[in-house]
């Protein structure tokens, strides 16, 4: 019940915020913020629930985003059945690499999936023939629904953040659902999880490739959205943001991930001359997070908030 | 064609012996903290950016423009776990591992500050006229990596089973607990193996440049083919590491010569992927890799 409220609040002053705002950056600013939700929603689901960790989900988002962005200008396919096609063809990519690797400890995964993401990038980089190689490829599409175009940023924003809310409210769920609990109790103990009939490669494994298919439908949206796209974005560079994001939201907190995402997002447009620095900042963040509040900073702030609370009463 | 082939396995254990340091790097902090460490390849990079600085810009001779940037690498690997690892909370594996990420970026971005995007390179050593050998042009550079390498190699055998330390080392990774126990100071030797492994990837930094380029993003790439170099020949083996480094570089090679030199990032980690499939444990490898 408690849950359902969190979401109508959200949903309210998602719904608010842009009477409010007057700046088209602001709004493309949290355009792109609303992606990186789902982005680190999906991996947080693997992080903080299947216990697993992928540096490569820069890989799966651009994927999303080449296949969308090929399959409708180069071949002129329509473009919601692409984004669901480019969400299956990634998922099956994801299910091909987790199989393997998977079954190995942790950092042998954040190995073989930073690997994957490098080939990726490779392959985008290499391809040019499809993919218009390191300068990117241009004219993609911009989204519509029957005669409506999605086509200023405000439009972009109901739509982006209505499926964002929507990838919170299924993320929510399943945490929620026997599925959940089984990865709740994988993420404690894979060990006693097994004992206790709980299938974890299976469970890991679907998860794996639920969370790459969120991040190929960010990706795809970005693509008809930016209606640019180049192999820079979608580096190991943003693999590691991606999963900041989740380190400061908190590993196994879903609004914590929402938290993280939209505060990351947004903090490059709010710090001026930061975004030169970029890949230091988020070093530093990283390590100084993972040092301290190895809980993520959100959850730290919450019980200090609380117990602040506590102490006036 | 068979000289060709000679041709391509020269160039590929040249290149395969900075892999075979790097990877030795990675099981050396392995095996005192059971952490792979991602900053490996950044220290690689700070080697050759070091060595450009020192011996291109400062106009140090060699020798000891050489060993400056050696011990500034190891220093900086040393500083790395004392000022992170160390201080971190929570002592969980996947925790410790992504502090050694996050400290590969906030070096690569320092880097970037202090020397710029453009990539750089140095001279080779000592000239750029082929040696022939059974009609196979080898460069001096590639006789100063092998040389180095094989030195690198032997002297780090017998330090860890000759002397005291190296000893008490082994007893580290060996088990953590018993050497506690045995009065062997733990702390200490897991700094040491970050020194160690800072000078290993310093020593490949330094001899790679001249035959490639550094600049400052150069390391995740190293990192990644010293990582897969490791897995190939076994984690944590020192044969391993070196035969892992060889084979890989050669195997690269080949496929860069025979089918495309555009793909040939690509091999290494689909190597690495193979191996992790198949045997996980690598050639050299005991079954030490713990499958869950």
């Amino acid at each position: 019940m408690i849950k359902n409220l969190q979401l109508c609040v959200f949903g309210l002053v998602v719904f608010i915020l842009p009477l409010a705002l007057r700046n088209n950056y602001y709004l493309m600013a949290l355009n792109i913020a609303a992606l990186n939700v789902m982005i680190v929603i999906g991996l947080n689901l693997l992080m903080g629930y299947a216990g697993q960790i992928s540096l490569g989900h820069a890989a799966f988002f651009g994927l999303g985003a080449y296949l969308s962005a090929i399959l409708t200008t180069t071949y002129g396919f329509a473009t919601w059945p692409t984004i669901l096609g480019a969400m299956a063809i990634t998922a099956g990519i994801a299910y091909i690499i987790g199989i393997p690797t998977l079954k190995l400890e942790g950092h042998y995964l954040v190995m073989a999936t930073l690997g994957f993401n490098v080939i990726v990038y490779i392959i985008m980089i290499q391809l040019s023939a499809l993919t218009g190689g390191p300068s990117g490829f241009a004219g993609i599409p911009r989204l519509q629904i029957g005669g409506f175009a999605f086509d200023s940023d405000r439009k972009i924003y109901y739509l982006f953040w209505a499926v964002s809310i929507g990838v919170l409210t299924l993320s929510l769920n399943l945490i929620r659902s026997r599925a959940g609990r089984a990865l709740a109790a994988l993420s404690h103990n894979e060990v006693a999880a097994r004992c206790t009939g709980v299938d974890t490669e299976t469970f890991k494994v679907k998860i794996f490739v639920i969370s790459a298919a969120m991040a190929s439908l960010a990706g795809s949206l970005y693509a008809h959205y930016i209606s640019f796209i180049s192999p820079g974005s979608f580096n190991i560079f943003f693999s590691l943001q991606a999963v900041t994001m989740v380190l400061v939201g908190g590993m196994g907190s879903l609004w914590g991930s929402v938290f993280g995402a939209i505060l990351l997002s947004l903090l490059p447009e709010v710090l001026h001359g930061v975004k030169e620095y970029n890949v230091l900042v988020y070093g530093f963040i990283l390590m100084t997070v993972l040092m301290f509040f190895p809980k993520g900073l959100f959850p730290a702030i919450r019980s200090f908030g609380a117990a602040v609370v506590r102490k006036k009463t | 064609m068979l000289l060709k082939l000679f041709q391509f396995t020269l160039s590929g254990l040249t290149i395969g012996s900075t892999y075979a340091l790097i990877a030795i790097g990675f099981s050396i902090i392995h095996n005192a903290t059971g952490i792979v460490n991602f900053a490996q390849g950044e220290f690689v990079m700070l080697g050759g950016m070091f060595m450009i600085t020192f011996y291109g810009y400062l106009k140090l001779p060699m020798a000891p423009a050489f060993a400056l940037s050696v011990f500034a690498v190891a220093f900086i690997g040393m500083l790395l776990e004392k000022t992170t690892l160390r201080q971190s909370k929570s002592k969980e594996i996947l925790n410790l591992v992504m502090i050694t990420v996050g400290a590969s970026i906030f070096i690569k971005g320092l880097s970037m500050a202090v020397w710029g995007k453009n990539a750089m390179t140095l001279p080779p050593f000592s000239g750029e006229d082929p040696i022939l050998v059974f009609g196979a042009a080898i460069m001096p550079q590639s006789i100063w990596i092998f040389g180095i390498t094989v030195g690198v190699v032997a002297a780090l055998n017998t330090f860890f089973i000759r002397t005291r330390t190296g000893k008490a080392m082994r007893a580290v990774a060996a088990s953590r607990r018993s050497a506690l126990l045995a009065g062997i100071p733990v702390n200490r030797m897991i700094a040491l193996s970050f020194f160690l492994s800072g000078a290993l990837g310093a020593v490949a930094g330094i001899i790679l440049t001249p035959v490639t380029t550094i600049s400052y993003d150069a390391g995740v790439m190293l990192g990644l083919k010293g990582f897969s170099a490791a897995i190939l020949g076994g984690y944590g083996s020192m044969i391993g590491a070196v035969a892992g480094g060889l084979l890989l570089g050669v195997l690269e090679s080949l496929g860069a010569g025979l089918v495309s030199s555009e793909y040939k990032d690509v091999l290494a980690f689909l190597i690495l992927l193979i191996v992790l499939f198949f045997k996980p444990a690598g050639i050299f490898g005991k079954g030490a890799l713990r499958r869950v």
